[in-house]
């Protein structure tokens, strides 16, 4: 069958990009010699309607059974060139991409001539592997409507908004006791410093009261099955050890109880709450919960005080954790981030020096709802600083940490300087490497606070410590820095220090990117499908990704990415129903041996026994095509469709093209004369 | 002996010289953890810190003939230098060697003139320090100890030439030092100038100028309450000691606090007689400050957590801190 395929070859310019390095008109001259190419033509831009078009000719006027571009990566341009073989009457699985760009162009590029023979091999694979493809339809499945939210901050608060205000349902699942994520946390935001609670807490209220959103906090998902439209969720309530449906939120359990923690989480480890607590009085849902390890009642088997001055008797001590398993469409996940660790950093003093504050520490101090009530103070809770010293990049842009720049930290620096001055009648001294304020309005932010009298220092702080080498120091804090404008070391001493702390993934966003089986990057943020063009897809369709759990950003950009997942969603819903990849694995049941070995492999699950002929069988709504049974199976009778052992022995051979076995000589290009 | 270990060893001048205590010391604890040095045969000096800012290929090849004897020797791989100079040189020479193509041929072409050659990377250079806490390790050490520190508040001094090369060990903020010596017993100051200079060979050019970095280390010493340093540069040691009654008389100030090698801490712990010890050769007296050792402990323990000022703000706890 395969000696009568009609191959038509098409080799892209992509500009300079391929056209720079490859001899892409000498690839497409010599590809005319491959078996079966009837048509080998080179093009300077392929995924250009007119490249498109000399496709879509080629296959009405030759007769075309076979398309092989090799252009980029078939990440980017696959489905446009499937489709451009749909147009044309061709079926869309009988086009192969060879990818001459980032696997030759773009990584051998002081290399032309080498990029050119490699370009060439890749070429051959995919006509050879062209010979071999089957004409596959895809399938189509319903979406389920139902959404999942991961994450009730600003951008997880923002996607379940959008997308149920359009009339379709929504499931928010958040970890803590409350949404509200780390903006809850804040007094202002830059650069307008409107009150951060005033924005936020009558969107909270609205998801707490969306008829469309079905809200799950301090709960987590557990476990992520099935595919794009059909996913199955399973999602652990964590035992709140207080019954919903009988609290009113009163406050008088908390305000009896007598465990005090300090309270790591909301307040940032500056204040404290009590075992039964809600983080904030604004809290979505209103309701407490029991934190059973520092619970006197869980520890030691006495107390209940909360359970005796209950008015509504909702503190149920025996409660449990519950499971839901439920099935959702699409998935977005806005994780967020954490704080990063200063007491990595022991030179600057947190934990250490009682005075040295973490960024987040101050936000709640600003806070008027936080522990000092909003005023600026030292830790002994009393005095206010007469000197201030912000130090920038902590844990950011440093190769020993995180070598990112955590893009909101400049700007969260100007505004604690603004706030100190507001507050307080302390001189500001900023450390900085370089000042980032390029989003719109922030440089003006930027020019304001020079005009308040901020001393801005630009140089990484080296340390901060409490040896006094002067008198004017004794006491003090003192930030030692190399200037780099004027070249100078300084010494300033000051009353407190705040380490602006930089963004980090989520301590278990790699486990979490597993369960999702979505990519990470080395660092942890979750990996967008295209960094520029799609930051908000990822790999796996149907799971979306928004706010810091991508990288870091600020509330605007969080928020704005959280309304375009939601559109990304809402499309897919609206379109009813996916068209999914026909590539699966398959199972030649009558010599199947029913030994089993793929049941347990297989990461999906996919694939069932059946008992009653004693063979497996593939769910192909469930597999994902990814070949592990076809490798595994002992008696070879797994076949992948698309990725057949055929397809894949023949590109192999097709790659190794200019190899030949014992050691013949290799066979050299002849260049043919066009004719 | 059970775990005994063997090192190629270079002892450097100042072992033989002003800091024979540590070289003692070092003899005496090395003997306790199975350690055997074997010293490489015809050293030369490293070149301290001067030579490498008068001429660099020179000093290069000074160090390198060291490597070069070192490995004839067909001992350990791993070369043992307790002193943070030779420690920085050796290790520094080693690592620019297997980085710059150029200074490894011109090095090994100065070596080929005294028929010797060395290959880069072929030793592993260590501090004695990282071999007692890494290859011994803490948890062995304790069970050597015989005498508690408990009673004496030490500062732990690393100094400025032990941090520079990549180690493993935090450089801006070290703490393995404290930690040997929380092992010990001993009660660890915080110490923030714990990686600062002591002025090194200023002391020879520009008094005025050593004598302040060396006033400063030991006031934030006595700011915190320490009885003792302790250190692990035999140049640190010098200066601190040697000066402290200079630095008293320039600045009017009233310090009597001993600078000791961590060797002789250790020796203590495990109950080895001063004299093996190289103690009392030590200028500014230790013996006051040894003294307190096994006073106070019984008090600390009653000591109660003060109760919480209504007021103050939680400090943030440090029992995850370090790494994530």
């Amino acid at each position: 069958m395969s000696e009568e395929e009609k191959i038509g070859v098409y080799i892209c310019h992509c500009g300079h990009n391929i056209a720079g390095t490859v001899d892409v008109e000498g690839v497409a001259e010599w590809a005319k010699s491959l078996p079966n190419v009837t048509v080998s033509k080179d093009y300077k831009f392929m995924c250009s309607s007119l490249g498109q078009e000399l496709i879509e000719e080629d296959i009405a006027e030759q007769g075309l059974s076979r398309v092989v571009v090799a252009a980029c990566s078939p990440h980017m341009h696959e489905p446009t060139f499937r489709g451009a073989c749909s147009r044309a009457g061709l079926n869309p699985y009988l086009f192969e991409m060879a990818n001459i760009r980032e696997h030759a162009s773009w990584v051998h590029q002081d290399d032309g001539e080498a990029a050119t023979e490699k370009a060439k091999s890749i070429v051959s694979g995919a006509v050879s592997r062209a010979r071999e493809l089957e004409p596959l339809e895809p399938f189509r499945a319903p979406i389920d409507e139902t959404t999942l939210v991961v994450g009730g901050g600003i951008a997880g608060i923002n996607t379940a908004l959008e997308i149920a205000n359009a009339g379709y349902k929504v499931i928010l699942v958040e970890r803590e006791p409350s949404i509200g994520g780390h903006m809850a946390q804040f007094d202002k935001t830059f650069p307008t410093l409107d009150c951060s609670a005033c924005i936020l807490t009558p969107k909270m209220f609205d998801v707490g009261n969306h008829p469309n959103i079905e809200l799950m906090t301090y709960s987590e998902v557990e476990q992520v099955d099935g595919y794009v439209g059909n996913f199955t969720v399973r999602i652990r309530k964590k035992a709140r050890m207080i019954d919903v449906d009988l609290c009113t939120g009163c406050g008088d359990c908390w305000e009896r109880c007598p465990a005090k923690v300090v309270d790591t989480v909301y307040e940032a480890g500056l204040g404290y709450r009590t075992a039964v607590y809600r983080p904030f009085p604004q809290a979505v849902p209103k309701y407490p919960v029991i934190d059973t390890e520092s619970c006197i009642y869980f520890k030691n088997g006495r107390c209940r005080a909360c359970e005796k001055f209950c008015p509504t008797d909702a503190i149920k001590f025996d409660q449990e954790d519950e499971i839901i398993v439920t099935s959702v469409g699409n998935i977005v996940l806005a994780t967020g981030y954490d704080l990063f660790d200063s007491r990595r950093l022991p030179q600057y003093g947190y934990g250490r020096l009682a005075n040295v504050f973490t960024s987040l520490e101050f936000e709640r101090m600003t806070n008027a709802s936080g522990p000092t009530d909003g005023k600026v103070l030292l830790r002994d809770g009393v005095t206010e600083p007469k000197s201030v010293a912000i130090l920038h990049c902590i844990g950011s842009r440093d190769k020993n940490t995180n070598d990112y720049c955590s893009a909101i930290c400049c700007m969260a620096a100007l505004k604690f300087a603004h706030l100190v001055k507001e507050k307080t009648d302390a001189e500001v001294y900023n450390f900085y490497i370089d000042m980032r304020t390029a989003p719109k309005d922030y440089e003006t932010f930027y020019n304001r606070l020079m005009q308040e009298g901020t001393h801005f220092i630009r140089g990484r702080a080296a340390e901060v410590t409490d040896a006094a080498r002067k008198p004017e120091e004794v006491g003090k804090l003192i930030v030692q820095a190399e200037d780099t404008l004027i070249g100078k070391q300084r010494r300033i001493p000051v009353d407190m220090v705040i380490l602006m702390a930089g963004m980090q993934p989520r301590h278990d966003s790699q486990e979490v990117s597993h369960r999702f089986g979505i990519g990470c990057s080395d660092a942890g943020f979750f990996n967008e499908s295209h960094p520029k063009l799609d930051p908000i897809a990822t790999m796996n369709a149907g799971i979306f990704i928004a706010g810091v759990c991508q990288g870091p950003k600020d509330i605007p950009a969080s928020v704005s990415q959280g309304a375009a997942a939601a559109s990304r969603v809402l499309s897919l819903i609206g379109k009813g129903e996916v068209e999914i990849e026909p590539v699966r694995a398959h199972i030649d049941e009558d010599r199947c041996s029913g030994c089993r070995i793929c049941n347990n492999l297989c990461p999906y699950n996919a694939i069932d026994f059946l008992e009653d002929l004693a063979v497996s069988r593939v769910n192909p709504a469930l597999c994902k095509g990814c070949g592990t049974c076809v490798a595994a199976c002992p008696s070879q009778v797994i076949d992948g469709q698309h990725y057949t052992f055929n397809s894949i022995m023949s590109q192999i051979e097709g790659l190794l093209w200019d190899v030949r076995p014992n050691g013949e000589e290799k066979v050299t290009f002849q260049k043919t004369e066009p004719v | 002996m059970e775990n005994s270990r063997t090192y190629t060893y270079y002892p450097g001048c100042s072992l033989q010289a002003t800091a024979h205590a540590y070289d003692e010391s070092m003899q005496a604890v090395n003997k306790q953890l199975g350690l055997t040095f074997n010293e490489i045969d015809d050293w030369n000096c490293c070149g301290a810190t001067e030579y490498f800012s008068v001429d660099a290929l020179p000093a290069y090849s000074l160090v390198a003939r060291n490597l070069s004897l070192a490995v004839q020797s067909n001992g350990s791989q791993d070369l043992v230098a307790p002193c943070s100079a030779c420690f920085l040189n050796l290790r520094k020479t080693n690592d620019y060697m297997s980085k710059y193509k150029d200074l490894n041929s011109q090095v090994n072409q100065a070596l080929a003139a005294g028929g010797l050659s060395y290959e880069a990377g072929a030793l592993n250079v260590r501090h004695l320090l990282d071999v007692v806490i890494e290859d011994v390790g803490l948890e062995q050490i304790k069970t050597k100890v015989t005498k508690p520190l408990s009673g004496i508040k030490v500062a732990p001094y690393y100094g400025c030439l032990i941090v520079r090369p990549e180690t493993g060990y935090n450089t801006e903020y070290p703490t393995h030092l404290d930690e040997l010596m929380v092992t010990l017993g001993a009660d660890v100051v915080d110490f923030p100038m714990k990686t600062h200079c002591c002025g090194g060979h200023m002391t020879q050019i520009s008094e005025e100028t050593a004598y302040e970095l060396i006033r400063r280390l030991l006031q934030n010493a006595s700011d915190y309450g320490a009885d003792a340093i302790v250190t692990l540069c035999p140049m640190c040691q010098l200066n601190l000691d040697a000066y402290q009654n200079e630095v008293n008389r320039m600045f009017g100030t009233n310090f009597h606090i001993p600078v000791l090698f961590f060797t002789q801490l250790m020796g203590i712990a495990f109950g080895l007689s001063e004299n093996a010890l190289g103690l009392g050769s030590e200028i500014i007296p230790a013996g006051p400050a040894l003294a307190k050792i096994g006073t106070v402990d019984e008090q600390k323990t009653r000591e109660r957590p003060k109760r919480r000022d209504k007021k103050a703000l939680p400090m943030p706890s440090m029992d995850s801190g370090g790494n994530e």
